[in-house]
């Protein structure tokens, strides 16, 4: 048995899931002052009777992260950064604690200009009179050659009570994400463990002695001591839960569409055979741009509950939420009220729907059932837009190699599932518009849990291999190997494949889980005068976000 | 610094697959640390830079600007129609005002592809930017464009092919050509009898360092630009005037190159050469992408430079203010020259040797011109390569006058194709190209 548990903004949803299938699921209103009441609730309700023995593991989402940062509830941290010539510090996301330094190392790792130790002692003489407790290190290109944060660390280990370092965080490449990356996860690094405190104390109460994991942006999970680390690789887990919901129950091997309408919004993701696309530098949130390999989404502002107005004779929906639908006790009329006048759904009350749709109709020279025809139309036709924008904006993503152009894969949608309240009313409307049949997932109001409490461990490693300077690097891990001239990309790979297995084993994978694959595999000559002194292999290596073992093979939710 | 961004459109196209051969200058590895540099400082971040996937170019679009030998397909792999779409893709996003403007850092190059093309000479198969240019004729109508070349080698194939085009203002600076390949590019090239003055060279000394650079495009290249007025200036971006090139001779920085980009505002500009890869192209490439995008270049610096080492000589500076105040001077009294050189004939002939290094072809080309008061004229080409092919080509020029489109149509239709392995004829006005064959 699997408990799989999406602590959301207004609702904690929980699954149990025996044999693969859904055998119990609930719903009880999130406890903001008390996550723990949540977790209570939906762990008694759907443990009871159940022999505790046959439990496997808990997985676990959760918007503590985002939360921290979005109401800014985050701890100041001091900011020390290795930025060398490049962006002026007033094109980098810095912020009055961050404090420059000297040195920098280049595109190949190599060190340019060396830290000042008497520097990184003044800079943290600066934060100490600050009360500064937190520490981000970041230096540019810290992911060729991690040496230089490190050394930072290493001179002011033990004066703070955490310090995250860039490196660590990601394999990318990009300075100004590497800092807004390293500060959030510093930022909430004291909330989040406190809490991953209490949940391991809240576990241990309940006798459950099971692994537990937390779920990532990518729509994958880690262990969850391996978590505390690694704060803010939880941010934004939510709208990833609801899409690996999806695709569990959708069980799904070719292109498609997911579409979540909910009241304020409809949130979009796209799978490429069956695989949720995801953010190709990383995930977004409150302006700040990370390195956090999420899944792609996007977010438009036209739900069941938008406001639907007409100016200048045109229709207008939302995208603002004024409150629920006019039929449900709102306050003016909404795409909601439309289906129920048109006999979509049965919610609300239907006078009052009408009269929203007369309101309307009137500003359109129109009677109830066209304006209601007309409200519907556009609401579709905007989502239906969307869709087909990020598709092609998916499609038209530059690559790097003639390869590519010649043999560039086109995504063409082959499936839509539909989820959230309205579902069952645009559903048949949307498939008409993007051209390709609609389904509506069972399960699909508790779609978050069961996304988590399906979804795979995952990582990714990235490799540097430079055989003129004979050095391995990965980044991620701090790890620098010497390697012979002879060093080849075939050797690359199986050490990426044989170190990604570690990594993720440690981090609480399951064996069965372990569909690596080599997402990007470039080996250059490096030429000086002519000859030949080298070779720049890189390589990076993942395990593909997906659900576990035995569930794609045919399984049932 | 404040400045006003601009919204640059971006196309990279690295070719991570294509080279010369495996050691070769042009080869894949030749963006890679730009690539990275790009990415590391995060400038794709930007909300006013745009990076757009380069489309293909295609066989047509080549014909507009070239007479492959012995058709276009034989001469080009897929990684020149891509370079080229590359090319045209920044045109369509600048004119169709997605954009400010727009840099093709794409691969590879094309600047010593002339006219006539038997092969490849200088790294180089198709003009992208000429390719790029008569696209932009087809299909906005643009007339009058100004080409800056600032790659260190002269931009020979580019003043090759508008030559006799007085509407395509060909610029080029470089190093010196009696110490560096072409050995073309001298102030008395000023173009054919119906454009003479439009084709203007600037040699720079070696040893030029940034204050050499910014004097000549200020006192030289900026007045010019001024006068001709065009509507379209398109910066043909060689990055080997570095001080860290391996196969030249200069002292320019990338902060120099940013500079350059900032005062000569191209509306596009378009990658040519440029090998040191490591030390150059990532800086080069950083400092013109924020110049071009309206941001702050100033702390752009290489991790090695410095300034005092990269001093010009005193002597060297008086020499380019001397040879600037030449250029200048020509310029003023282009059209007397015409005058003084065609007299009373009708046509001019002129016979040039071409070589191409790349692929190790000597071509022996005759080139005749009509003198016409109303158009570019015509021009035909007799051109025998020792590959054994020998080609004839009329060329009928845009905004042709009748007499000039009445003798090329009747030329077309009567030289004997026996002698010829192919005629061509490219009509640059009605967009039309024919082929012959014996």
């Amino acid at each position: 048995m699997i408990l799989g548990i999406d602590v959301g903004g207004t609702h904690t949803d929980a699954v149990l899931i025996e044999n693969l299938v859904v055998k119990r699921k609930t719903k009880v209103p999130t406890d903001e002052k008390n996550l723990l009441n949540s977790l209570l609730a939906v762990t008694t309700n759907l443990l009871r009777d159940e022999q505790p023995e046959k439990l496997e593991r808990v997985v676990l989402s959760t918007t503590i992260s985002t939360n921290a940062i979005v109401q800014k509830k985050t701890d100041r941290v001091g900011m020390i950064l290795i930025s060398g010539p490049g962006l002026p510090p007033s094109l980098l996301p810095v912020h009055e604690d961050s404090i420059h330094i000297r040195g920098y190392s280049n595109h190949r790792g190599a060190e340019m200009a060396a830290i000042d130790p008497e520097e990184v002692a003044q800079a943290s003489r600066r934060f100490q009179e600050k009360e500064i407790r937190h520490l981000g290190v970041v230096g540019k290109f810290s992911t060729r050659n991690p040496k230089q944060e490190t050394v930072v660390r290493d001179l002011l280990d033990g004066s703070y009570r955490h310090i995250s370092m860039g490196h660590r965080l990601s394999g990318h490449l990009n300075f100004p994400r590497r800092i807004a990356t390293t500060y959030l996860n510093e930022s909430i690094w004291r909330r989040y463990n406190t809490f991953i405190t209490q949940i391991q104390g809240f576990v241990r109460d309940q006798g459950i002695t099971v692994p537990i994991y937390i779920l990532k942006a990518d729509g994958g999970t880690f262990d969850i001591e391996h978590s505390r680390e690694f704060p803010v690789q939880t941010i934004l887990s939510g709208p990833a839960a609801s899409i690996m919901g999806i695709l569990s129950m959708a069980r799904c091997r070719r292109d498609a569409v997911a579409l979540d309408m909910g009241g304020t919004t409809t949130d979009i993701a796209l799978f490429a055979d069956g695989v949720p696309l995801l953010e190709p530098f990383g995930v977004t949130i409150e302006g700040h741009k990370t390195l956090i390999r999420g899944l792609k989404t996007k977010s438009i502002g036209v739900g069941g509950d938008s406001l639907v107005s007409v100016t200048d004779g045109r229709l207008q929906i939302g995208p603002v939420r004024e409150g629920p639908a006019y039929a449900c006790g709102g306050p003016c009329p909404t795409p909601t009220d439309a289906m129920i006048v048109l006999g979509m759904t049965d919610i609300g009350d239907a006078l009052l729907a009408r009269r929203a749709m007369e309101d309307i109709g009137r500003q359109l020279n129109m009677g109830i059932e066209d304006a209601a025809r007309a409200v519907y139309e556009e609401t579709c036709r905007i989502v239906s837009a969307a869709v087909t924008s990020m598709v092609e904006e998916v499609n038209n993503k530059p690559v790097y190699t003639i390869h590519e152009i010649l043999e560039g894969k086109k995504l063409i949608p082959k499936t839509l599932f539909v989820v959230g309240g309205p579902a069952g009313a645009i559903a048949p409307r949307m498939a008409e518009l993007l051209g390709c049949p609609a389904q509506i997932p069972e399960h699909a109001e508790v779609a978050n849990a069961i996304g988590a409490a399906l979804a795979r461990t995952t990582a990714e490693m990235t490799l540097l291999a430079d055989t003129e300077q004979q050095l391995l690097t990965i980044a991620e891990d701090g790890y620098q190997e010497a390697i012979p001239a002879r060093f080849t990309r075939a050797d690359a790979i199986r050490i990426g494949q044989d170190r990604l297995r570690k990594k993720v084993m440690a981090m609480g994978a399951r064996e069965e889980d372990l569909e690596i694959e080599v997402i990007e595999d470039m080996e250059f000559n490096m030429v000086k005068q002519f000859y030949t002194t080298g070779k720049n292999i890189r390589v990076k290596v993942q395990v593909k976000p997906g659900l576990i073992a035995g569930f794609t093979e045919g399984g049932k939710a | 610094m404040t400045k006003k961004p601009r919204k640059t459109g971006l196309i990279f196209f690295p070719a991570f697959d294509w080279a010369i051969s495996p050691t070769h200058p042009e080869r894949e590895e030749r963006l890679l640390y730009t690539q990275d540099q790009v990415f590391e400082e995060g400038l794709l971040d930007f909300e006013n830079i745009l990076e757009f996937k380069p489309g293909m170019a295609t066989v047509e679009d080549i014909n507009r600007a070239h007479i492959c030998v012995p058709d276009a397909r034989s001469v080009i792999t897929e990684s020149h129609l891509i370079s080229a779409g590359g090319a045209i893709t920044a045109a369509d996003k600048v004119l169709r005002k997605e954009v400010d403007n727009a840099f093709a850092l794409v691969r590879p190059p094309g600047h010593h592809a002339m006219l006539v093309v038997h092969g490849a000479r200088g790294f180089c198969n198709i003009n992208i930017e000429a390719v790029m240019v008569e696209y932009i004729r087809k299909h906005y109508g643009i007339r009058k464009v100004a080409i800056v070349d600032t790659d260190c080698h002269h931009g020979d194939g580019t003043q090759d092919i508008y030559w006799n085009d007085p509407d395509t203002l060909c610029i080029s600076i470089h190093q010196d050509g009696r110490t560096l390949y072409p050995g073309t590019g001298f102030p008395e090239e000023m173009g054919g009898p119906n454009a003479l003055g439009y084709t203007i060279n600037i040699p720079l000394p070696p040893r030029t360092s940034d204050e050499g650079f910014l004097y000549t495009l200020e006192n030289a290249i900026l007045p010019i630009l001024d006068d001709f007025q065009p509507e379209l200036i398109i910066n043909s971006a060689g990055q080997d005037n570095h001080y860290s090139d391996p196969i030249t001779n200069m002292r320019f920085s990338a902060r120099g190159y940013a500079l350059l980009n900032d005062r000569l505002s191209p509306d596009i500009a378009v990658l040519e050469g440029g090998y040191s890869i490591e030390k150059a192209l990532p800086y080069v490439n950083m400092g013109i992408i924020l110049a071009m995008a309206g941001l702050d270049y100033d702390s752009v610096r290489e991790p090695d430079f410095h300034a005092e080492s990269l001093r010009q000589s005193d002597e060297l500076t008086r020499k380019i203010e001397r040879d600037v105040a030449e250029i200048h001077r020509l310029w003023k009294s282009r059209h007397s020259l015409k005058k003084k050189m065609v007299g009373d004939s009708r046509y001019t002939r002129r016979r040039k040797g071409i070589y191409y290094d790349t692929d190790g072809i000597s071509e022996h080309q005759e080139e005749t011109v009509r003198i016409c008061e109303d158009c570019g004229g015509l021009v035909l080409i007799d051109s025998q390569a020792d590959t054994g092919k020998r080609i004839y080509a009329v060329i009928i020029p845009h905004h042709a006058c009748p007499a000039c489109r009445l003798e090329g149509e009747d030329f077309f239709g009567k030289i004997p194709v026996q002698q010829y392995s192919h005629v061509y004829l490219q009509d640059r006005d009605k967009d039309n190209f024919q082929v012959k064959s014996r």
